[in-house]
C-alpha cells in the first residue's frame, strides 16, 4: 500500500526515466492479433531480446493495418498472414525481403447443430450451403488476413455475401469468436486463436484440411525507402532471427504442452507451394 | 456468475501476491492519469478563469468549443495525436509515439476541455459582488483571484475528479498512442481489453476491479480535500 501512496504523491512530468528502453535498440513489430492473442509472441520476443539485445514494441493489429503501417514507415518489421496483400505491398518496392516463417490453418466453425449442414464439406461447398440456408455468418470485417481469406472463400464459391444473415463485427478474432458463439453462427478463424479460446465457446470445427484454408505467415522487413526513421538494421536482425533454427524450434514447440499439439508449423526455408500437402 | 467471482478472487490475488506485472500496470495507470490530470488543471484552470471573468470578442464561441471538447470521443483525440507523433508526422523526430509520454499528451488533451468548461461554470456561479467586495477591501488582483478560487473550491475539485475519471477509464486513445506494449505502455484499461480478446475473462474483470479501486482511492482523497473545512449548514 505504501508503494501505491508513493505513486499518488509524485507526478513526474513525462513517463519517467525508466519508461522506455534506449531508443537506439528498439524496433516496432506490426503483427496480427492471432500471434499476440495465442501467446506465441510472449514466448518468442523475450528470447529474441536475449539473443540480439533489441527491444521489440509489438503492435497487434489486423494484417491490413500492419501492412499500411509498414507502407508509411511507421513499423520496422511485419509478421503477417495476408499473402495477396503482402505480394502487392512488396511489389511497391519500399519493403525489403519477404520470407516464409510458419503456417497453421484456418477452420470453419459453427454451432454443433450445424443448421446449414456444412460438416465435412469442402470450403467452397460449405460457403454455398451457408448462403443457401441463410445461416448467420459472422465476419471480422476488419481487413485482417482472416477477413481477406474469408472473402477469398466467398468469391471461390461464387457467392456475394450480404443481407441480414451476414454480419460484420469489425473486431479481432477473439471478439468475433464470442459473437459467433453467442449467436450460434458460422465463422472463419485461425486454428491457434480458436484452440486457445475453445473452452469458452459453443463452436465446433466443421470444416478443415482444405487447401483453401492454409494460413501462411511471412516476415517482411522494411527498409529506409519506406521512411528515413525505419530501423532497417533491427528489422533485418528480427527477420534473420525468426527464420533461424532456434526460433523455428520455439515455434514448433509452442502450445504442444497445453493443447496436445503445436499451434503453428515452422516453415523457414520450405517450398511454399508444397505446404499443407 | 463464476467469471465474476473468479475475477474478484483474481483481483485480490493479484494485489496480495504482489504480481510484478500487475503492479507495474497499476503504477503506470496512476502515473499517466495523475500527470495528465495535473497538466489539464494547470492549463485548464487559467483558461477557465479567463473565460468566466474576462469579457472579449468570441468568448462564447470559445466556451462552446470547450463544452464540445467535453464530449470529444477519445479515439478521435488518439487519432490526432498518433498522426502528429508518427515518424512521418510533424513531431515524429521526438520519438514519443508508443511511450507513456504520448499517452500523457493524449489524456491531457482529453481532460483539458473538461476542466475549462467546469471551471468556467464554477467561477461564474460565484456571487458577482464577491470580486467587487474584495477590491473594495483593498485586495490585490492576485489575492482577489486566490480568494475567488477558494470560494469556488468545491466545484473546482469536482472538475479535477471529472478530469481524472475521464482519463483513468479511457481506453481508445491509450491503445492508439500507447500501443499497449507489455511493461511499457500497458495500463489497466488496455490490459483488460487484451485479456478479454484472449478469452481470459476473469483476469479482465480483475483488472477492471483494480481500476475501480484506484479510481475510488483517488476520488476519496480528493473528496476529503474538498469537504474539509466545509461547515454544515
Amino acid at each position: 500500500m505504501t508503494v501505491l501512496l508513493a505513486g499518488c504523491g509524485s507526478t513526474p512530468s513525462t513517463g519517467g526515466p525508466e519508461a522506455s528502453p534506449p531508443a537506439d535498440r528498439s524496433l516496432i513489430l506490426a503483427t496480427t492479433t492471432s500471434t499476440q492473442d495465442s501467446g506465441l509472441l510472449d514466448e518468442l520476443l523475450p528470447a529474441f531480446t536475449r539473443d540480439s539485445g533489441w527491444q521489440v514494441k509489438t503492435l497487434a493489429v489486423g494484417s491490413g493495418q500492419a501492412i499500411e503501417l509498414g507502407r508509411r514507415g511507421e513499423a520496422d518489421v511485419l509478421l503477417v498472414h495476408s499473402p495477396a496483400a503482402e505480394e502487392k505491398f512488396v511489389a511497391e518496392g519500399s519493403a525489403g525481403q519477404r520470407r516464409l516463417v510458419m503456417h497453421n490453418d484456418f477452420v470453419l466453425l459453427g454451432p454443433p447443430a450445424d443448421p446449414a449442414r456444412i460438416r465435412g464439406a469442402k470450403s467452397a461447398e460449405a460457403m454455398k450451403r451457408i448462403e443457401a440456408a441463410r445461416a448467420t455468418f459472422v465476419s471480422r470485417g476488419d481487413e485482417s488476413g482472416t477477413h481477406a481469406r474469408e472473402q477469398d472463400l466467398w468469391s471461390g464459391a461464387a457467392v456475394e455475401p450480404g443481407g441480414t444473415w451476414y454480419q460484420s463485427t469489425g473486431q479481432g478474432m477473439g471478439e468475433t469468436l464470442r459473437v459467433a458463439s453467442e449467436k450460434a453462427a458460422y465463422t472463419l478463424s485461425d486454428r491457434a486463436t480458436f484452440l486457445t479460446q475453445r473452452g469458452s465457446l459453443e463452436l465446433e470445427v466443421l470444416g478443415e484440411g482444405d487447401p483453401g484454408l492454409l494460413n501462411v505467415y511471412h516476415v517482411i522487413e522494411l527498409t529506409t525507402k519506406a521512411g528515413e526513421r525505419v530501423r532497417a538494421d533491427g528489422a533485418r536482425a528480427f527477420a534473420d532471427w525468426i527464420v533461424a533454427p532456434a526460433a523455428q524450434r520455439l515455434i514448433g514447440e509452442f502450445g504442444r504442452a497445453k493443447y496436445g499439439r503445436p499451434l503453428f508449423t515452422p516453415d523457414a526455408g520450405a517450398d511454399e507451394a508444397a505446404l499443407g500437402q | 456468475m463464476d467469471v465474476l467471482f473468479d475475477g474478484l478472487a483474481d483481483a485480490i490475488g493479484l494485489l496480495v501476491s504482489g504480481d510484478q506485472d500487475s503492479w507495474s500496470i497499476m503504477m503506470l495507470t496512476l502515473r499517466v492519469s495523475l500527470t495528465a490530470t495535473a497538466i489539464a488543471l494547470l492549463v485548464g484552470l487559467p483558461l477557465g478563469a479567463a473565460l468566466a471573468l474576462a469579457r472579449f470578442p468570441g468568448r462564447r464561441v470559445v466556451l462552446a468549443a470547450a463544452n464540445t471538447g467535453m464530449g470529444m470521443p477519445p479515439v478521435v483525440v488518439g487519432l490526432f495525436v498518433t498522426v502528429l507523433l508518427w515518424r512521418s508526422g510533424p513531431l515524429g523526430g521526438l520519438g514519443l509515439l508508443y511511450t507513456p509520454a504520448a499517452m500523457v499528451v493524449a489524456q491531457a488533451a482529453i481532460a483539458t476541455p473538461i476542466v475549462v468548461a467546469l471551471v468556467t461554470a464554477a467561477l461564474q456561479q460565484v456571487d458577482p459582488d464577491f470580486r467587487v467586495q474584495m477590491q473594495g477591501l483593498g485586495a490585490t488582483a492576485t489575492r482577489a483571484f486566490a480568494a475567488l478560487l477558494n470560494e469556488a473550491r468545491l466545484p473546482l475539485l469536482a472538475a479535477a475528479m471529472a478530469a481524472f475519471g475521464a482519463v483513468v477509464s479511457e481506453v481508445g486513445a491509450a491503445q492508439m498512442v500507447g500501443g499497449n506494449l507489455a511493461g511499457q505502455t500497458r495500463v489497466l484499461t488496455t490490459a483488460a481489453v487484451l485479456a478479454t480478446s484472449r478469452g481470459q475473462f476473469s483476469l479482465a474483470i480483475a483488472f477492471g476491479l483494480i481500476l475501480l479501486m484506484i479510481a475510488f482511492g483517488v476520488n476519496l482523497a480528493l473528496t476529503l480535500l474538498q469537504q474539509r473545512r466545509t461547515v454544515p449548514r
